[in-house]
């Protein structure tokens, strides 16, 4: 039982999702029109930077902890993409 | 009952850094700068965030995974993107000057 899934926060908490969803569209415009794909990278590294709060707050919202491995799963694999795309693109010379 | 508004406003804090970032994404003209006010400022918020919904949660084993994710993105979200910005000047990106740099 969280705090958050009592008295009315719920709806609160849910309202702080959707601003967070607004936020990480305003950095897809980035992922869309980035001139390089480092902007790009970076780009998709804040949305999913993003992702992992939605889900910290829908897990607290929704009293579900579960969604909290989740999201420590992804912020592992946001980490991981981001590594190996820099390291693909110096070793490469310019695939992506 | 107090704690939760405290949880509140760190949630609300956190929003606010987060929007700076995603603004300072879409309008800066260049992909240093852009890393540069993305990086810093989405790290500041994502902390503020997480030890607010910390907060909302009970003491207990939630608690410590939420600390624990936020210890982890406070160490990688500045090294990632420390590794995409390097990797893009040795790839000879130009940064963006004043003088006749073509923004955008």
């Amino acid at each position: 039982m969280t705090l958050a899934s009592q008295g009315g926060f719920e709806t609160l908490f849910l309202g702080f999702v959707a601003a967070f969803v607004l936020a990480s569209t305003l950095t897809l415009y980035r992922v869309a029109r980035g001139p390089t794909p480092h902007d790009r990278v970076i780009a998709v590294n804040a949305t999913g930077t993003t992702t992992v709060l939605v889900l910290a707050l829908v897990a607290a919202a929704f009293d579900q902890p579960g969604f909290l491995d989740v999201a420590i799963v992804y912020a592992l694999l946001n980490f991981l993409v981001s590594i190996a795309i820099s390291k693909f693109t110096v070793e490469r010379g310019g695939v992506l | 009952m107090t704690l939760i508004w405290v949880s509140v406003g760190l949630i609300v804090a956190g929003l606010f850094f987060t929007l700076v970032a995603a603004v300072g994404l879409v309008r800066m003209p260049d992909l240093y700068t852009r890393a540069h006010a993305t990086s810093k400022t989405d790290t500041l918020g994502t902390v503020l965030t997480l030890a607010g919904v910390a907060l909302a949660f009970e003491a207990g084993v939630p608690r410590a995974k939420l600390l624990i994710l936020a210890v982890f993105m406070l160490i990688t979200n500045p090294t990632a993107t420390h590794a995409i910005t390097r990797s893009a000047y040795d790839q000879g990106i130009e940064p963006w000057t004043d003088d006749g740099g073509d923004a955008e």
